[in-house]
Protein backbone atom coordinates (compact mmCIF):
# COMPACT_ATOMS: atom_id res chain seq x y z
CA UNK A 1 0.00 0.00 0.00
CA UNK A 2 1.30 3.40 -0.93
CA UNK A 3 0.65 4.88 2.48
CA UNK A 4 2.72 2.18 4.18
CA UNK A 5 -0.17 1.93 6.59
CA UNK A 6 -0.71 -1.78 6.88
CA UNK A 7 -0.88 -3.23 10.35
CA UNK A 8 1.62 -5.87 9.36
CA UNK A 9 4.21 -3.26 8.46
CA UNK A 10 3.33 -1.00 11.39
CA UNK A 11 3.69 -3.87 13.83
CA UNK A 12 7.36 -4.17 12.91
CA UNK A 13 8.07 -0.72 14.31
CA UNK A 14 9.50 -0.20 17.75
CA UNK A 15 7.08 0.82 20.52
CA UNK A 16 7.93 4.39 21.37
CA UNK A 17 5.42 4.31 24.19
CA UNK A 18 6.17 1.14 26.10
CA UNK A 19 4.14 -1.06 28.39
CA UNK A 20 4.56 -0.64 32.09
CA UNK A 21 2.76 2.71 32.06
CA UNK A 22 0.07 3.11 34.67
CA UNK A 23 -2.91 4.42 32.76
CA UNK A 24 -6.12 2.65 33.85
CA UNK A 25 -6.96 -0.67 32.29
CA UNK A 26 -8.74 -0.05 28.99
CA UNK A 27 -7.93 3.67 28.80
CA UNK A 28 -8.17 5.16 25.32
CA UNK A 29 -5.27 7.60 25.68
CA UNK A 30 -2.30 5.20 25.32
CA UNK A 31 -3.85 3.81 22.14
CA UNK A 32 -4.20 7.33 20.77
CA UNK A 33 -0.54 8.09 21.53
CA UNK A 34 0.54 4.73 20.12
CA UNK A 35 -1.24 5.49 16.83
CA UNK A 36 0.20 9.00 16.65
CA UNK A 37 3.73 7.70 17.18
CA UNK A 38 3.25 4.82 14.73
CA UNK A 39 2.34 7.41 12.10
CA UNK A 40 5.45 9.45 12.88
CA UNK A 41 8.43 8.38 10.79
CA UNK A 42 10.80 10.95 12.23
CA UNK A 43 12.76 11.50 15.39
CA UNK A 44 10.29 13.33 17.58
CA UNK A 45 10.35 15.42 20.74
CA UNK A 46 7.21 15.68 22.84
CA UNK A 47 5.95 17.84 25.63
CA UNK A 48 3.06 16.77 27.79
CA UNK A 49 0.64 18.88 29.78
CA UNK A 50 -0.39 17.70 33.22
CA UNK A 51 -3.09 15.09 33.01
CA UNK A 52 -3.56 11.33 33.18
CA UNK A 53 -1.20 10.73 30.29
CA UNK A 54 1.53 12.75 31.88
CA UNK A 55 1.34 11.51 35.43
CA UNK A 56 0.82 7.86 34.53
CA UNK A 57 3.44 7.43 31.84
CA UNK A 58 6.33 8.79 33.86
CA UNK A 59 6.36 7.95 37.51
CA UNK A 60 9.60 8.58 39.33
CA UNK A 61 12.26 6.65 37.40
CA UNK A 62 9.84 4.70 35.27
CA UNK A 63 9.10 6.34 31.95
CA UNK A 64 7.13 4.68 29.19
CA UNK A 65 8.48 7.12 26.61
CA UNK A 66 11.28 6.16 24.30
CA UNK A 67 11.48 9.63 22.85
CA UNK A 68 12.69 12.85 24.46
CA UNK A 69 9.68 13.87 26.50
CA UNK A 70 9.19 16.93 28.63
CA UNK A 71 6.92 16.98 31.62
CA UNK A 72 5.30 20.41 31.75
CA UNK A 73 2.74 22.05 33.98
CA UNK A 74 -0.93 22.11 33.10
CA UNK A 75 -0.85 25.35 31.19
CA UNK A 76 2.35 25.35 29.21
CA UNK A 77 2.82 22.26 27.04
CA UNK A 78 2.60 24.41 23.91
CA UNK A 79 4.81 27.19 25.32
CA UNK A 80 7.52 24.75 26.41
CA UNK A 81 7.56 23.03 23.07
CA UNK A 82 7.65 26.42 21.29
CA UNK A 83 10.90 27.10 23.10
CA UNK A 84 12.37 23.74 22.18
CA UNK A 85 11.35 24.12 18.57
CA UNK A 86 12.86 27.61 18.41
CA UNK A 87 16.12 26.31 19.87
CA UNK A 88 16.12 23.54 17.27
CA UNK A 89 15.69 26.04 14.44
CA UNK A 90 18.48 28.13 15.83
CA UNK A 91 20.84 25.16 16.14
CA UNK A 92 19.94 24.07 12.65
CA UNK A 93 20.67 27.51 11.26
CA UNK A 94 24.05 27.52 12.95
CA UNK A 95 24.83 24.10 11.48
CA UNK A 96 24.97 22.41 14.88
CA UNK A 97 22.24 19.95 14.05
CA UNK A 98 21.15 18.56 10.72
CA UNK A 99 18.54 15.98 11.61
CA UNK A 100 14.91 16.52 10.65
CA UNK A 101 13.13 16.48 13.99
CA UNK A 102 9.39 16.79 14.59
CA UNK A 103 7.62 18.24 17.60
CA UNK A 104 4.41 17.07 19.24
CA UNK A 105 2.67 18.49 22.29
CA UNK A 106 0.17 16.25 24.05
CA UNK A 107 -2.50 17.55 26.37
CA UNK A 108 -5.83 16.32 27.71
CA UNK A 109 -8.93 18.44 27.35
CA UNK A 110 -8.34 20.09 30.73
CA UNK A 111 -4.84 21.10 29.69
CA UNK A 112 -5.95 22.13 26.23
CA UNK A 113 -9.52 23.50 26.17
CA UNK A 114 -9.13 25.20 29.55
CA UNK A 115 -5.86 25.72 31.35
CA UNK A 116 -3.44 25.59 28.41
CA UNK A 117 -5.58 27.43 25.88
CA UNK A 118 -3.67 30.68 26.21
CA UNK A 119 -0.25 29.15 25.61
CA UNK A 120 -1.65 26.97 22.83
CA UNK A 121 -3.20 29.97 21.13
CA UNK A 122 0.09 31.83 21.44
CA UNK A 123 2.14 28.99 19.98
CA UNK A 124 -0.23 28.63 17.03
CA UNK A 125 -0.27 32.37 16.36
CA UNK A 126 3.54 32.57 16.49
CA UNK A 127 3.63 29.81 13.92
CA UNK A 128 5.82 27.22 15.59
CA UNK A 129 6.39 24.10 13.54
CA UNK A 130 4.65 21.53 15.72
CA UNK A 131 1.55 19.40 16.10
CA UNK A 132 -0.51 19.96 19.19
CA UNK A 133 -2.55 16.89 20.00
CA UNK A 134 -5.43 17.03 22.41
CA UNK A 135 -6.63 13.66 23.68
CA UNK A 136 -10.14 14.61 24.61
CA UNK A 137 -11.90 12.50 27.22
CA UNK A 138 -14.28 15.24 28.22
CA UNK A 139 -13.38 16.06 31.83
CA UNK A 140 -10.58 16.30 34.38
CA UNK A 141 -10.40 12.56 34.80
CA UNK A 142 -7.05 12.44 36.56
CA UNK A 143 -8.22 14.49 39.53
CA UNK A 144 -11.59 12.77 39.85
CA UNK A 145 -13.90 13.65 36.96
CA UNK A 146 -14.43 17.38 37.27
CA UNK A 147 -16.16 19.14 34.39
CA UNK A 148 -14.08 20.88 31.74
CA UNK A 149 -15.18 23.00 28.81
CA UNK A 150 -14.98 19.78 26.77
CA UNK A 151 -17.55 18.00 28.93
CA UNK A 152 -20.59 17.29 26.77
CA UNK A 153 -24.04 18.65 27.46
CA UNK A 154 -25.91 16.55 30.02
CA UNK A 155 -22.89 14.62 31.32
CA UNK A 156 -22.64 13.85 35.01
CA UNK A 157 -19.35 14.89 36.61
CA UNK A 158 -18.38 15.53 40.22
CA UNK A 159 -18.65 19.30 39.70
CA UNK A 160 -21.91 19.19 37.75
CA UNK A 161 -23.49 16.18 39.43
CA UNK A 162 -26.75 14.89 38.05
CA UNK A 163 -29.40 14.83 40.75
CA UNK A 164 -32.52 16.60 41.87
CA UNK A 165 -31.04 20.07 41.34
CA UNK A 166 -29.42 19.76 37.91
CA UNK A 167 -29.46 16.98 35.31
CA UNK A 168 -25.68 17.06 34.76
CA UNK A 169 -23.86 19.70 32.75
CA UNK A 170 -26.15 22.37 31.38
CA UNK A 171 -23.66 23.90 28.97
CA UNK A 172 -22.49 22.51 25.66
CA UNK A 173 -18.87 21.70 25.01
CA UNK A 174 -16.87 24.29 23.24
CA UNK A 175 -15.78 23.53 19.72
CA UNK A 176 -12.04 23.65 20.13
CA UNK A 177 -11.17 22.24 16.73
CA UNK A 178 -12.96 25.16 15.09
CA UNK A 179 -11.40 27.61 17.52
CA UNK A 180 -7.97 26.38 16.52
CA UNK A 181 -8.89 26.52 12.84
CA UNK A 182 -9.94 30.14 13.41
CA UNK A 183 -6.27 30.86 14.15
CA UNK A 184 -5.83 30.37 10.41
CA UNK A 185 -3.27 27.67 10.99
CA UNK A 186 -2.49 25.46 7.98
CA UNK A 187 -4.01 22.32 9.48
CA UNK A 188 -6.61 21.45 12.09
CA UNK A 189 -8.31 18.07 12.28
CA UNK A 190 -10.48 15.82 14.36
CA UNK A 191 -9.83 12.07 14.66
CA UNK A 192 -10.82 8.98 16.60
CA UNK A 193 -8.87 5.81 17.50
CA UNK A 194 -11.71 3.67 16.10
CA UNK A 195 -10.78 4.99 12.65
CA UNK A 196 -7.09 4.36 12.93
CA UNK A 197 -6.23 4.73 9.26
CA UNK A 198 -7.92 8.12 9.11
CA UNK A 199 -6.11 9.14 12.31
CA UNK A 200 -2.71 8.05 11.07
CA UNK A 201 -3.14 9.65 7.66
CA UNK A 202 -3.94 12.91 9.38
CA UNK A 203 -0.85 12.70 11.57
CA UNK A 204 1.31 11.88 8.54
CA UNK A 205 -0.14 14.78 6.61
CA UNK A 206 0.31 17.14 9.54
CA UNK A 207 4.00 16.25 9.81
CA UNK A 208 4.56 17.20 6.18
CA UNK A 209 2.97 20.62 6.60
CA UNK A 210 5.22 23.37 7.89
CA UNK A 211 3.90 25.46 10.73
CA UNK A 212 1.44 24.98 13.55
CA UNK A 213 -0.99 22.07 13.39
CA UNK A 214 -3.74 21.02 15.75
CA UNK A 215 -5.47 17.66 16.16
CA UNK A 216 -8.31 16.87 18.48
CA UNK A 217 -8.58 13.13 19.12
CA UNK A 218 -11.41 11.50 21.02
CA UNK A 219 -10.07 9.43 23.89
CA UNK A 220 -12.54 7.27 25.81
CA UNK A 221 -12.07 7.10 29.58
CA UNK A 222 -13.95 4.26 31.20
CA UNK A 223 -13.49 5.75 34.67
CA UNK A 224 -15.08 9.07 33.85
CA UNK A 225 -17.48 7.85 31.21
CA UNK A 226 -18.65 5.20 33.64
CA UNK A 227 -18.40 2.53 30.99
CA UNK A 228 -16.71 -0.86 30.68
CA UNK A 229 -12.98 -1.35 30.41
CA UNK A 230 -13.33 -3.05 27.04
CA UNK A 231 -15.35 -0.50 25.10
CA UNK A 232 -13.01 2.36 24.19
CA UNK A 233 -12.92 1.43 20.52
CA UNK A 234 -16.63 0.55 20.33
CA UNK A 235 -17.61 3.83 21.96
CA UNK A 236 -15.33 5.96 19.83
CA UNK A 237 -16.83 4.26 16.77
CA UNK A 238 -20.34 5.14 17.98
CA UNK A 239 -19.20 8.71 18.62
CA UNK A 240 -18.15 8.95 14.98
CA UNK A 241 -21.16 7.13 13.55
CA UNK A 242 -23.59 9.30 15.49
CA UNK A 243 -21.76 12.43 14.29
CA UNK A 244 -21.18 13.42 17.89
CA UNK A 245 -17.50 13.32 16.91
CA UNK A 246 -17.29 13.92 13.16
CA UNK A 247 -14.02 13.17 11.42
CA UNK A 248 -12.87 16.12 9.38
CA UNK A 249 -9.92 18.34 8.61
CA UNK A 250 -9.49 21.99 7.81
CA UNK A 251 -6.51 22.51 5.58
CA UNK A 252 -5.64 26.08 4.61
CA UNK A 253 -9.18 27.09 5.47
CA UNK A 254 -10.79 24.37 3.37
CA UNK A 255 -13.02 21.99 5.32
CA UNK A 256 -13.18 18.37 4.32
CA UNK A 257 -15.20 15.64 5.99
CA UNK A 258 -12.90 12.62 5.90
CA UNK A 259 -15.47 10.04 6.91
CA UNK A 260 -19.24 10.06 6.48
CA UNK A 261 -21.09 7.37 8.40
CA UNK A 262 -23.06 5.05 6.14
CA UNK A 263 -25.92 5.31 8.56
CA UNK A 264 -26.04 8.11 11.11
CA UNK A 265 -27.01 6.43 14.38
CA UNK A 266 -28.89 8.27 17.16
CA UNK A 267 -26.50 9.87 19.64
CA UNK A 268 -28.35 7.91 22.36
CA UNK A 269 -26.54 4.80 21.13
CA UNK A 270 -23.24 6.42 21.97
CA UNK A 271 -24.56 7.68 25.32
CA UNK A 272 -26.50 4.66 26.56
CA UNK A 273 -23.53 2.46 27.54
CA UNK A 274 -22.05 5.34 29.54
CA UNK A 275 -23.04 5.84 33.17
CA UNK A 276 -22.31 9.57 32.93
CA UNK A 277 -25.44 9.88 30.76
CA UNK A 278 -27.59 7.36 32.64
CA UNK A 279 -29.93 10.00 34.08
CA UNK A 280 -30.75 11.29 30.60
CA UNK A 281 -32.71 8.12 29.98
CA UNK A 282 -35.12 8.87 32.85
CA UNK A 283 -38.49 10.26 31.66
CA UNK A 284 -38.00 13.65 33.37
CA UNK A 285 -34.80 14.30 31.43
CA UNK A 286 -36.10 13.34 28.03
CA UNK A 287 -35.96 16.99 26.96
CA UNK A 288 -32.23 17.11 27.59
CA UNK A 289 -31.55 13.96 25.59
CA UNK A 290 -33.55 15.54 22.79
CA UNK A 291 -31.54 18.73 23.11
CA UNK A 292 -28.30 16.75 22.79
CA UNK A 293 -29.55 15.08 19.60
CA UNK A 294 -30.68 18.43 18.18
CA UNK A 295 -27.32 19.93 18.88
CA UNK A 296 -25.47 17.06 17.21
CA UNK A 297 -27.74 17.34 14.15
CA UNK A 298 -27.28 21.09 13.95
CA UNK A 299 -23.49 20.89 14.20
CA UNK A 300 -23.31 18.08 11.65
CA UNK A 301 -25.41 20.08 9.20
CA UNK A 302 -23.25 23.12 9.74
CA UNK A 303 -20.11 21.08 9.13
CA UNK A 304 -21.52 19.62 5.93
CA UNK A 305 -22.31 23.13 4.69
CA UNK A 306 -18.80 24.30 5.52
CA UNK A 307 -17.39 21.31 3.68
CA UNK A 308 -19.48 22.12 0.61
CA UNK A 309 -18.34 25.72 0.53
CA UNK A 310 -14.76 24.44 0.65
CA UNK B 1 14.65 -1.28 40.14
CA UNK B 2 15.96 -0.32 43.58
CA UNK B 3 14.61 3.00 44.87
CA UNK B 4 17.24 5.71 44.84
CA UNK B 5 17.92 8.51 47.26
CA UNK B 6 17.80 12.10 46.03
CA UNK B 7 21.58 12.23 45.78
CA UNK B 8 21.56 9.40 43.25
CA UNK B 9 19.13 11.11 40.90
CA UNK B 10 20.27 12.93 37.79
CA UNK B 11 20.11 16.74 38.07
CA UNK B 12 16.57 17.97 37.52
CA UNK B 13 15.32 14.43 38.23
CA UNK B 14 15.70 13.74 34.52
CA UNK B 15 15.05 10.11 33.64
CA UNK B 16 17.94 9.02 31.46
CA UNK B 17 16.73 5.56 30.55
CA UNK B 18 14.00 5.81 27.90
CA UNK B 19 11.29 3.19 28.19
CA UNK B 20 12.32 2.20 31.72
CA UNK B 21 8.66 1.50 32.51
CA UNK B 22 9.25 -1.97 31.05
CA UNK B 23 10.73 -2.71 34.45
CA UNK B 24 7.39 -2.06 36.08
CA UNK B 25 5.02 -4.97 35.58
CA UNK B 26 1.31 -4.28 35.50
CA UNK B 27 0.06 -7.82 34.93
CA UNK B 28 -1.11 -8.15 38.54
CA UNK B 29 -3.85 -5.57 37.85
CA UNK B 30 -5.68 -8.17 35.82
CA UNK B 31 -9.01 -9.65 36.97
CA UNK B 32 -9.74 -11.32 33.64
CA UNK B 33 -7.18 -13.04 31.46
CA UNK B 34 -7.40 -13.02 27.67
CA UNK B 35 -6.77 -16.40 26.11
CA UNK B 36 -5.69 -16.59 22.48
CA UNK B 37 -7.11 -19.35 20.33
CA UNK B 38 -4.77 -19.50 17.44
CA UNK B 39 -7.05 -21.73 15.37
CA UNK B 40 -9.60 -18.90 15.10
CA UNK B 41 -7.06 -16.15 14.45
CA UNK B 42 -7.06 -14.51 11.03
CA UNK B 43 -3.95 -12.41 11.76
CA UNK B 44 -5.76 -9.10 11.30
CA UNK B 45 -3.66 -7.57 14.12
CA UNK B 46 -6.49 -5.37 15.40
CA UNK B 47 -5.80 -6.71 18.89
CA UNK B 48 -2.21 -5.56 18.62
CA UNK B 49 -3.26 -2.13 17.37
CA UNK B 50 -5.94 -1.44 19.94
CA UNK B 51 -4.13 -2.81 23.00
CA UNK B 52 -3.45 0.18 25.28
CA UNK B 53 -0.71 -1.72 27.07
CA UNK B 54 1.42 -3.00 24.21
CA UNK B 55 0.80 -6.45 25.67
CA UNK B 56 0.31 -8.38 22.45
CA UNK B 57 3.48 -9.60 20.90
CA UNK B 58 3.92 -9.64 17.15
CA UNK B 59 6.83 -11.41 15.49
CA UNK B 60 7.67 -10.63 11.86
CA UNK B 61 4.20 -9.26 11.28
CA UNK B 62 2.49 -12.27 12.84
CA UNK B 63 0.52 -12.28 16.00
CA UNK B 64 2.20 -14.13 18.87
CA UNK B 65 1.27 -14.69 22.52
CA UNK B 66 -0.02 -12.20 25.07
CA UNK B 67 2.49 -10.59 27.34
CA UNK B 68 0.90 -11.42 30.67
CA UNK B 69 3.49 -9.41 32.55
CA UNK B 70 1.82 -6.27 31.26
CA UNK B 71 -1.74 -7.12 30.15
CA UNK B 72 -4.18 -5.38 32.52
CA UNK B 73 -7.11 -7.48 31.34
CA UNK B 74 -9.23 -4.66 29.89
CA UNK B 75 -10.75 -6.96 27.27
CA UNK B 76 -10.62 -4.53 24.32
CA UNK B 77 -8.83 -7.13 22.19
CA UNK B 78 -11.50 -9.76 22.86
CA UNK B 79 -14.31 -7.35 22.02
CA UNK B 80 -12.70 -6.12 18.81
CA UNK B 81 -11.41 -9.49 17.60
CA UNK B 82 -13.32 -10.51 14.47
CA UNK B 83 -12.14 -14.13 14.66
CA UNK B 84 -12.95 -16.74 12.10
CA UNK B 85 -16.51 -17.58 11.00
CA UNK B 86 -18.02 -15.85 14.01
CA UNK B 87 -15.69 -17.65 16.41
CA UNK B 88 -13.54 -15.26 18.40
CA UNK B 89 -9.84 -15.90 18.70
CA UNK B 90 -9.69 -14.24 22.11
CA UNK B 91 -11.70 -15.22 25.13
CA UNK B 92 -11.70 -13.54 28.54
CA UNK B 93 -11.41 -15.94 31.48
CA UNK B 94 -11.61 -14.97 35.13
CA UNK B 95 -8.20 -15.04 36.81
CA UNK B 96 -7.70 -17.75 39.39
CA UNK B 97 -10.22 -20.01 37.78
S1 LIG C 1 -8.94 8.17 34.51
FE1 LIG C 1 -9.63 7.85 32.40
S2 LIG C 1 -8.20 9.00 31.07
FE2 LIG C 1 -7.26 8.75 33.11
S3 LIG C 1 -5.97 6.90 32.91
FE3 LIG C 1 -7.99 6.28 33.75
S4 LIG C 1 -9.21 5.69 31.95
FE4 LIG C 1 -7.45 6.88 31.20
S1 LIG D 1 -7.89 -9.53 16.67
FE1 LIG D 1 -8.33 -11.75 16.83
S2 LIG D 1 -8.20 -12.52 14.71
FE2 LIG D 1 -7.19 -10.50 14.75
S3 LIG D 1 -5.01 -10.96 15.12
FE3 LIG D 1 -5.94 -10.59 17.11
S4 LIG D 1 -6.52 -12.63 17.86
FE4 LIG D 1 -6.17 -12.81 15.65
Amino acid sequence: MATGLTLKELSKKEDRLTHGHRMCSGCGAPTVVKMVLLATDYPVIASNATGCLEVSTCISEYTAWKIPWIHTAFENAAATLSGVETMYRSLKKRGMIDKEIKFIAFGGDGGTYDIGLQSLSGAMERGHDMIYICYDNGAYMNTGIQRSSATPLGADTTTCPAGSVIPGKLRSRKDLTKIMAAHNIPYAAQASPSHWMDLMKKVKKAHEIKGPKFMNILSPCNRGWRSKTNDSITLSKLAVNSCYWPLYEIEDGVTKITYTPKEKVPVAEFMKPQGRFKHLFAPENEWLLKAVQEEVDKEWEKLQKEAKCG
Amino acid sequence: MKPKGWKDLAPGAVVLEGGSAVNFKTGSWRAFRPVWKEENCIQCLFCWLYCPDMAIKVKDGKRAEFDYDFCKGCGICALECPGKKGKKAIEMVEEGK
